[in-house]
């Protein structure tokens, strides 16, 4: 049977657990998946913010973890240093701080970085260490697999997987598009 | 590339006896899928080892490899590419799972499954899960520019292990 036309989409909706940025009643919802070691998601990462820059308020985004762990020996460990910051109120913060310095994830860095970001780095280093946030980085990456992520960054627009460029223009387009549908 | 193949005439689909083939996966071994009669085989055909990207088709498999192992399954990845060049593609990513090499003649094994592009010169990405009995049960080729991802085949290893248990 051919499903050519069958759009792959978000089988886990946004919802409380996530790590959104931006308005509850924004009329766009961007999902990306994305892994902290990857290049192309470095490189997705300053479009975003100026996606965000120029939609403000109608634009909600929301970031998941699909660390591809084979190709990428730091991703899982960023990812979950990521959730560890996110439990204490700096998700965002460490995020940037991550894509920012995505050439020095060893686990040494990861300490500076929470330290640079104001968390209390003895928990920190401790949920670390336990794993604590192991199986909520899995969730994550198994909710993209099932969603249809096909690579890093994956992104979604309004719960259906976008197959276009994610350049800016392109996704700028196909956000304000959606946004327009929306309305 | 263009999206749509005129020339491809399409998977085979659920229902059809899966053909039997013999490909070489190392330079001196060879892969038959009927060695795997009693479990689940998922049959990923490629265009070409060496993808320009993070998390092309065949890495972002081998990061869900134990998704599949948990149904019991068996990837084959399938390209015409020849048997050194999987070795070296496979030793790069790191992949753990077999990667066949349809490449004498070429692409015959893609031909017989409706996924090779005779005017490009190599396969879809047509993907086949096929059951313990040898019979298809899902086919899929998505536009050549497109990962189609994991969700299908997981459906699809789903739906056959359901019908497994309530049978």
């Amino acid at each position: 049977m051919r499903r050519r036309d069958a759009a792959a989409a978000l089988t886990l909706p946004v919802g409380k657990r996530d790590h959104i940025q931006g308005s509850t009643d924004a009329a766009v919802a961007l999902v990306e998946y994305g892994d902290y070691e990857c290049p192309h998601c470095g490189r997705a990462y300053p479009i975003i913010k100026a996606i965000q820059q120029r939609m403000g308020p109608r634009l909600r985004f929301v970031y998941r973890n699909f660390p591809l762990r084979e190709s990428h020996p730091h991703a899982q460990h960023a990812a979950e240093a990521a959730e560890a910051a996110g439990a204490q109120g700096k998700f965002w913060e460490m995020h940037d701080r991550l894509f920012e310095r995505q050439f020095a994830l060893d686990g040494e860095y990861l300490i500076e970085y929470a330290g640079d970001v104001g968390l209390d780095v003895a928990r920190f280093r401790k949920e670390l260490s336990d794993g604590v946030y192991e199986p909520r980085v899995r969730e994550d990456f198994r909710s993209g697999v099932t969603s249809g992520v096909n690579g890093t960054p994956t992104f979604f627009i309004n719960g259906v997987r976008h197959d276009d460029s994610w350049d800016l223009d392109p996704l700028l387009a196909a956000l304000e598009e959606a946004a327009v549908a929306r309305r | 590339m263009a999206d749509t193949n005129p020339f491809a005439a399409g998977p085979l689909p659920p229902g059809t006896p899966a053909p039997d083939f013999t490909l070489h996966n190392a330079p001196d071994r060879t892969v038959s899928l009927r060695d795997f009669r009693g479990q689940p085989v998922i049959l990923a055909f490629y265009p070409a080892d060496w993808s320009p990207v993070c998390g092309d088709q065949m890495s972002l498999y081998n990061e869900v490899l134990s998704e599949f192992e948990g149904y019991g399954a068996k990837l084959l990845g399938i390209s015409v590419d020849g048997v050194w060049c999987h070795a070296a593609f496979a030793g790069d990513r790191k992949l753990r799972f077999p990667l066949l090499a349809d490449f004498e003649p070429k692409g015959a094994v893609a031909r017989r499954y409706g996924a090779y592009r005779d005017g490009d010169g190599f396969t879809e990405r047509a993907l086949y899960v096929i059951d313990g009995d040898g019979v298809i049960r899902w086919s899929y080729v998505s536009p050549i520019g497109v990962n189609p991802g994991a969700d299908g085949i997981l459906r699809a290893l789903d739906a056959v292990a359901g019908e497994r248990t309530s049978a």
